[in-house]
This record gives structure tokens, sequence and C-alpha cells, in this order.
């Protein structure tokens, strides 16, 4: 890794750069590491640098086991609330291929948005509980959803001050090392991408997101991106923090934009 | 909803059948989180018929995966012919659906 | 239709109840009985036992013929995805055994006079294991394997 980028990567405070330089740099970053994986197939993580393991993943992908929940995403997407409202109407183009723009800065609340947040908040001024956050309902919808907007290129937009304020704040987060193995996101799946902890291959940041929520053999379920994120800084002894709360809404967003111009191939299959 | 998806597409002659059932298949070797066993609940049995006659019976164990995904082939038929597969577990629960050939 | 009522019983295991019912003809049997399940196969502890009450006999002849397409290390034991093809004629049935399994009997297909050589699905891997398949064609029994490694087994829990 070049001594100009590590350096440009390794600034934690101060705006050195602006978000697209960020973004040039990590996509720069990558595309040297890995010289053989093109810019669009990123969104497939690790198998988009392993070649071994993405022959099981493709035979999964024949019949992925997500289908089952993007079925019944599907119903519980259309089944009106007790009111007659249903999700289609808390969302731009009634909440078909809309995924790719999330999460956004929303420019009254002053807060970034997620998708599976706003799908709550939609829930709630509707009068219906919240669904919880990490998987269930909450995932099944967001597949759906996910899944409407495949091929949809992420567009993660950073519209003022306030918005670069969330992204650095989620930059941060990405670079900061935490827990009691003393492991920073980049440290794992930027500086040490393609590389193994114990037995398994460290997927690229590049293109992270494009993919959730995730069907984990692992959980043998599906799960959201804050699930991950949560089970992540458990794994390196890091307390975690609430699903949907202002931390890792702020990690997503940065996250997110570090995958803008790639598709969205939501929901996604990983071991 | 149906536990069964089925895909089936005729190629010339022969027709690939894919199917993704929804069930839980459990060993009966895990624990709950109270340290009590689950039983075990798994698919003994699926089988498929094509315009009634039975190409295909799939005996299983619950090491089968969670969410089981079978496929298999076979001549004879084609874009336009029924399909049925049905499943049958040890819990004498069962569920079928019907296909078309695509 | 007493034939029929006697073989759903005996192939009913923990079916029970509903294995009586059926037989009174108090509940129609959904089951398409092609074959009754083979509870002793599957119970059995090795791929001897296995082999011996699914087929009478544990031997196999080795043959080129058969291909077991398997991940060398599966990401993770809780589904490994396993295809068996073969170019064999009038194959009867194939059936694959994960040796290291606790059971090693994991999966039997039936198959037709007009089903193709070829099955496909997933199974649970407790550890690394030779998964062999034993093909039945025209009365004999042929086997092949693969060597799949388990990094982390995916039996649950």
């Amino acid at each position: 890794m070049s001594a100009t980028i590590a350096l440009a990567l390794a600034v934690p405070l101060g705006v050195v750069a602006t978000p697209q330089e960020d973004l040039d740099t990590f996509r720069a970053y990558f595309e040297q590491r890995f010289p053989n994986t093109s810019m669009d197939d990123y969104v497939n993580g690790i198998y988009s640098i392993d070649p071994t393991s993405r022959e099981e993943w493709v035979a999964i992908e024949e019949f992925a086991p997500y289908e089952l929940n993007i079925d019944n995403g599907k119903a519980l997407f259309e089944t009106p609330f007790t009111n007659g409202k249903s999700l289609a109407d808390c969302f731009p183009n009634e909440g078909i291929g809309v995924r790719q723009n999330y999460p956004h800065y929303d420019l009254e609340r002053k807060e970034v948005v997620t998708l599976e947040l706003a799908i709550n908040e939609c829930r709630e001024a509707n009068g219906e509980k919240p669904y919880k956050y990490s998987k269930g309902p909450i995932a099944d919808v967001s597949a759906y959803m996910a899944y409407t907007s495949r091929g949809e290129k992420i567009e993660v937009e950073i519209p003022n001050d306030d918005a670069l304020a969330w992204y650095e704040r989620g930059r941060r987060h990405f670079y900061a090392k935490r827990g009691q193995l003393n492991l920073s996101c980049a440290d794992c799946h930027v500086y040490n991408a393609g590389m193994y902890v114990r037995a398994d291959k460290l997927s690229p940041a590049l293109g992270h997101s494009s993919h959730f929520p995730v069907f984990r053999s692992k959980w043998g379920e599906l799960g959201t991106l804050h699930r991950r994120y949560k089970g992540c800084n458990e794994q390196v002894r890091a307390k975690p923090f609430k699903p949907q709360g202002e931390e890792y809404r702020a990690l997503e967003y940065f996250h997110t934009y570090m995958s803008n111009g790639l598709e969205i191939n939501g929901p996604g299959a990983r071991k | 909803m149906s536990s069964i998806k089925v895909r089936a597409k005729a190629d010339g002659d022969v027709v690939t059948v894919k199917a993704l059932m929804k069930h839980p298949m459990e060993t009966g070797q895990r624990k709950d989180k109270s340290g009590n066993p689950i039983p075990a609940h798994y698919i003994q049995e699926v089988v498929c018929e094509h315009n009634g006659n039975v190409v295909m019976t799939a005996l299983w164990g619950p090491s089968v995966s969670k969410n089981p995904y079978l496929s298999f082939k076979f001549t004879g038929g084609a874009k336009g012919d029924a399909l049925k597969i049905s499943w049958a577990d040890n819990e004498g629960k069962s569920d079928s659906e019907e296909a078309t050939i695509g | 239709m007493k034939s029929k009522r006697r073989l759903f019983l005996k192939g009913a295991t923990s079916a029970g109840l509903i294995g009586v019912a059926v037989g009174a003809g108090l509940l129609k049997p959904v089951r398409v009985l092609a074959a009754a399940w083979p509870k002793t196969a599957f119970d059995a502890d090795t791929t001897a036992a296995a082999m011996t009450e699914m087929f009478g006999s544990t031997e196999a002849a080795e043959s080129g013929d058969i291909k077991v397409k398997a991940p060398d290390i599966a990401e993770n034991g809780a589904v490994v995805p396993v295809t068996v093809e073969t170019g064999l004629s009038s194959v009867e049935s194939i059936s694959i055994i994960t040796e290291n399994n606790p059971a090693p009997l994991s999966a039997s297909f039936n198959l037709a006079s007009n089903a193709e050589g070829y099955v496909s699905t997933r199974l649970k891997m407790g550890k690394s294991s030779k998964v062999v398949a034993l093909v039945k064609a025209d009365g004999k029994l042929y086997s092949a394997s693969k060597e799949v490694k388990v990094t982390i087994g995916g039996c649950g829990g």
C-alpha cells in the first residue's frame, strides 16, 4: 500500500479531504490491492476477491435462501395497516426501487434516516407497532424493497455541513480502534481485506453495504446491517451500539457513501 | 403461503426442476436457551409428480439443511406440463405445490 | 383400501396418532407413498450400518462415472451444496452419505426411469468428512466420494 494512500486514509480528525476525495482514495486503494477484481464486482463482497468460495456462493445463488424472505417481505409490504394505509404511502414511488437513496440526510429533521428507520416510522405514524431492528419482519420488508432496487446505483448524498458532520462521525467510527482486540473496521476490511482471521477471509469494505439485508449461513436467517454492525463490535469485544441509534446510522451513512456508484444487489447470501 | 417454491425449465428434452422449501429441519440435537432439547422436526419425504406420474422421491434425514433445496432432472416433459411437489415430515405435517414447466 | 392403510402405518415413524387416524379412514392420507421411510437406515450411526439397512450390503464398486461436486472447504457446515451426477444407465437411486456425521445417511433419491442421473441438495456437515455418493444402477451399487473440509461445524447452536 503506497504511503500517500495510507496517510490519506489514516487522517482521523479535521476535514482535510472532501467525501468525494475520500471515495476516490478508497476506490484507488482497493483497485491497487485487488487488480483482478472489476469495480462492479465488489458488491459481491468476499466472492469478488476469492474465486474458491465464489463457486460455493454461486451454487447457493441457484436458489438462494433469501427468496423465501423476499416473498414474505412482499406480503408484509403489501398488507395494509389497520387504518387502511400501507408502506407505499410513506415512500417516494410507493417504495418500489428506492433503496439506493438510503440512508439519506433529512434536512428538516437534521438527521440521517436509514431505510429500516423509515419503515418503522411509517408504521408508527399509522398506529402500528414498530418492528425489532435486527431480524424478522424488518429484514424481510427491507429485503423486498432492496430486491425491487436491484441494479440501481447507490447514491448517498451529503447536502450540507450538518450532513457532513454525520458523515465525518461515521468515518471516525470506521477508522477508530475499539474493543479489547483494539481493531477498527478498517483494520479488517481495508488494511487486511483478503487476509484470514482464523478460518474466515476478510471482505473488502468497498461494496460492503450493497447486499443488505443479508442471509448469513451462520445465522441461518436474514439479518440487517445494524445486526451485523453489532456482531462485528462484539467480535472485537467492544460494547455494541443500539441498532438504528445515531452511532450506527452515522456509520451506515459513511459506509454506504463509500459504495456510491455501485449497484444495489440485496438481499444477499453470505457464510 | 406455500412453503414450496418451484422452478422448472425445459431445455430440449430435459426438464430441470429446482425447489426450495421452508422448513426448520431440526435435528433434535440442539438445545434451546434454557437447555431444553429442541425436538426433531424434519422433512422425511419429497415427491415430485409429472402429469400425475411420480418422477422422483427424496427420502431425507435431519442432516439436510434448513430450508432445504433440491434439484433433479427428467426427460419426457415439455413446457406447459403440470408438476406437483409434495413433502411430508416426521410430525405428520405436509404441503404441496403445483407448478408449470416453463 | 386395506393395502394402502397397512403401508402407511408401516412407514409412519413418529406420525403416531395421525397414522392411526389415517389408518382408520378418518383422515385422507396426503402423503403419496412411493416408498416407506427407511428409519433404521437413517438412524444408523456408521456408514456400514447405513448401507446394510438401506441396500442389504456394504459392497459398492467405485465408479469413475459418478461425479460428486462439493466444495473443497465448506464455508459453513450448515449449508453445504452437494451435487451428484452420473452417466451410468438404469439409475434407480442416488444416496448421499456424510461419513463423519452422527448419522451418516443424509439423503436418498429414488429416480423413475425417465429421471436423469442427477441430484443436487444442501447438507449439514458436523465436521470435515468424506461425502460418499452411492448409485444403484441396474441392481448394482456403485460409489464415488469427495473430501470436504469443514471449518465451522454446521449442526446449529
